[in-house]
């Protein structure tokens, strides 16, 4: 009896320390990234490469930035951004305020958007593409926002989906009882409950779409210039990153680690100010 | 004056309200017309071969008209398994830890630790795989074994995505554990089961669905990554014989090809059929995980 007692508490210590040492894999995995990022970009970062364009002979190491790609990106996050919004913030307050009655859509809509979620960024670029040679687009800002769009819409309306669960039930019936339209209540009681919550799932879609790669690739284009129009091609952060690297030239592949540290920056700055800014406008929520 | 309100109102709302009915039919009609566009670009080269030719044939040289996905889905199931196998034990452990052992203090700092990590983007694994794992594999680990390896392989391509494929599963995990009733617990240490008892028969018992719906998450999400994978798996269309060996993922064989693809014939329906594939097994696996979870709200 004592045996299995003794057996039972080394099982426990055992799986104790397994335990540990994962939480501590976990945390000496992203001190081990971040580290690299920093030291390798560290080296390779000037002013240049965020104030100019790429110059000529930039690609075989000549004079020039990464100001293209930089712009590129908040152009295509934010447009994406914008367009996501218009899709999903519609949406999702219809399941809260119009569609309450139809459980069974609701439940539907929400396993549909969790589906959505999950599927990656490549099947999303090459349906882009696909819908980019229909609409006989060329590889352009306009397209590349499009099918970014695509892809962060359930990651946005999901997280507003969230957050409106919590409001309480009563919320609708009241408004409802002071004779305001659907309309009112949707976008001036619902939304201004959920507005903490829009900022975050704003802000981590702003956060995908700025760092993909796949659903890019053949909707941008690459150019090294700014995009001025919405047919224009633009440049990507996440591509510049991926052209530069798998060049032969040590000089231009150095480029790509200060390219990845920017990329890297800009991610973790968000990820900080989604946190500050949640906490801040939580205060005035029901 | 309040008559000329009152139909504004009303205008203002019978258009709000059309739009959220468009926004809901865009999202309905979305995943067929994914299905459907991949389906009408891949049907010249399926017109040309049937499917079970494509599939599961070995050959591929696209400048002679053969396209065999087997190598490219043997890759991505190699790839895909060898990181599960690492992160699925890692984030599970750490899950338990986190939620039954560990302070609330730590809670928050690990919290931030995945925030930050499934924040980062694909690209800057790819980089960090490509500077750290690709020399680790080939310079160290392969050696170990009397391999001779570029380092660009199996497992390196396993290893970034198992580091990427952590976050993701943990935070699920955490929301699983997080999700059983205390009561029970309490009920089992009442009965006079030790804490790993309770942990290991009522915990995980109890959150099974839940857990497996995570990692098979986790599986969706390591199948259909890109970038980071295509960096450091060396991208040689072959089956491979052991870890040291290049492979070719599915994605990586859509995103590496896409440039030539219009100046060879059926290339480009070849290219869509693979995200074809990828799309189908993806939804399928997704939707059963995802109605895993809801069965396991239920509960």
């Amino acid at each position: 009896m004592m045996n299995r007692e003794t057996q039972k508490k080394i099982e426990e210590q055992c799986f104790r320390w397994l335990m540990r040492l994962a939480v501590l894999v976990i945390l000496a995995v992203i001190v081990l990234v971040l580290t690299v990022v920093v030291l390798k970009g560290g080296r390779a970062m000037s002013w240049q490469m965020i104030t100019r364009v790429p110059q000529g002979g930039f690609y075989l190491g000549g004079e020039g930035g990464i100001l293209n790609a930089i712009i590129g990106s908040l152009y295509v996050a934010g447009g994406a951004v914008l367009l996501a919004i218009l899709i999903g913030l519609p949406l999702v307050l219809g399941m809260h305020v119009s569609w309450t009655r139809n459980t069974r859509l609701v439940t539907f809509l929400r396993f549909l958007l969790d589906t959505l979620w999950g599927i990656p960024s490549i099947v999303y670029g090459a349906f882009g593409f696909a819908l980019m040679t229909f609409f006989q687009w060329r590889a352009s800002l306009l397209a590349a926002i499009v099918t970014v769009a695509l892809l962060i819409v359930p990651i946005i309306s999901r997280g507003l989906d969230e957050v409106l669960r919590g409001v309480p039930e009563g919320l609708l019936e009241a408004a409802h009882a002071l004779g305001a339209t659907k309309t009112e209540i949707a976008y001036r009681v619902f939304f201004r409950q959920a507005l903490p919550g829009f900022i975050t799932a704003v802000l981590l879609a702003f956060g995908r779409a700025i760092g993909d790669t796949a659903s890019v690739l053949f909707t941008a284009g690459y150019t090294d210039n700014l995009p001025h129009a919405l047919s224009d091609p633009a440049a990507t952060l996440p591509l510049a990153i991926f052209f530069q690297l798998s060049s032969p030239i040590a000089s231009v592949q150095e480029r790509a680690y200060a390219a990845t540290l920017i990329l890297t920056g800009l991610i973790v700055l968000i990820s900080l100010i989604t946190r500050i800014s949640s906490r801040r406008l939580k205060e005035n929520i029901l | 004056m309040g008559k000329w309100i009152s139909v504004t109102r009303k205008w203002t709302d019978s258009l709000s309200q059309s739009w959220m009915i468009f926004c809901l039919s865009v999202l309905l009609l979305l995943p067929l017309v994914i299905g459907l566009g991949l389906i009408v670009r891949s049907m010249p080269v399926l017109k040309a071969y049937s499917l079970s030719a494509l599939l599961f044939s070995s050959a591929w040289s696209p400048m002679e008209g053969a396209f065999g996905f087997w190598p490219f889905i043997i890759g991505s199931l190699y790839v895909t398994l060898l990181s599960v196998v690492i992160s699925a034990p890692v984030s599970l452990l750490a899950a338990i830890y986190l939620t039954q052992y560990a302070s609330g203090k730590w809670m928050r700092g690990v919290y931030l630790v995945i925030d930050v990590l499934a924040g980062i983007p694909s690209v800057v694994y790819g980089v960090w795989g490509v500077i750290v794992l690709v020399p680790l594999c080939g310079d160290f680990l392969a050696p170990l074994f009397h391999i001779h390896s570029s380092g660009y392989c199996l497992l390196a391509g396993a290893l970034v995505l198992a580091v990427m494929c952590i976050p993701y599963m943990l935070n699920m995990l955490i929301e699983v554990l997080r999700a059983i009733p205390v009561e029970l617990k309490e009920a089992s240490l009442a009965l006079g089961a030790t804490y790993w008892d309770t942990i290991k028969k009522v915990l995980l018992r109890r959150g099974a669905s839940g857990i497996i719906a995570s990692l098979g998450l986790g599986v969706s999400k390591a199948l259909g990554e890109t970038i980071a994978v295509l960096m450091v798996v060396g991208n040689v269309a072959q089956i491979p014989r052991h870890v040291f060996d290049s492979a070719y993922p599915l994605p990586a064989l859509i995103a590496n090809n896409f440039g030539e693809m219009m100046s060879v014939p059926l290339y480009d329906g070849a290219l869509m059929l693979a995200a074809l594939i990828l799309f189908v097994i993806i939804i399928c696996f997704n939707g059963l995980a995802n109605l895993l979870i809801v069965k396991a709200h239920r509960e």
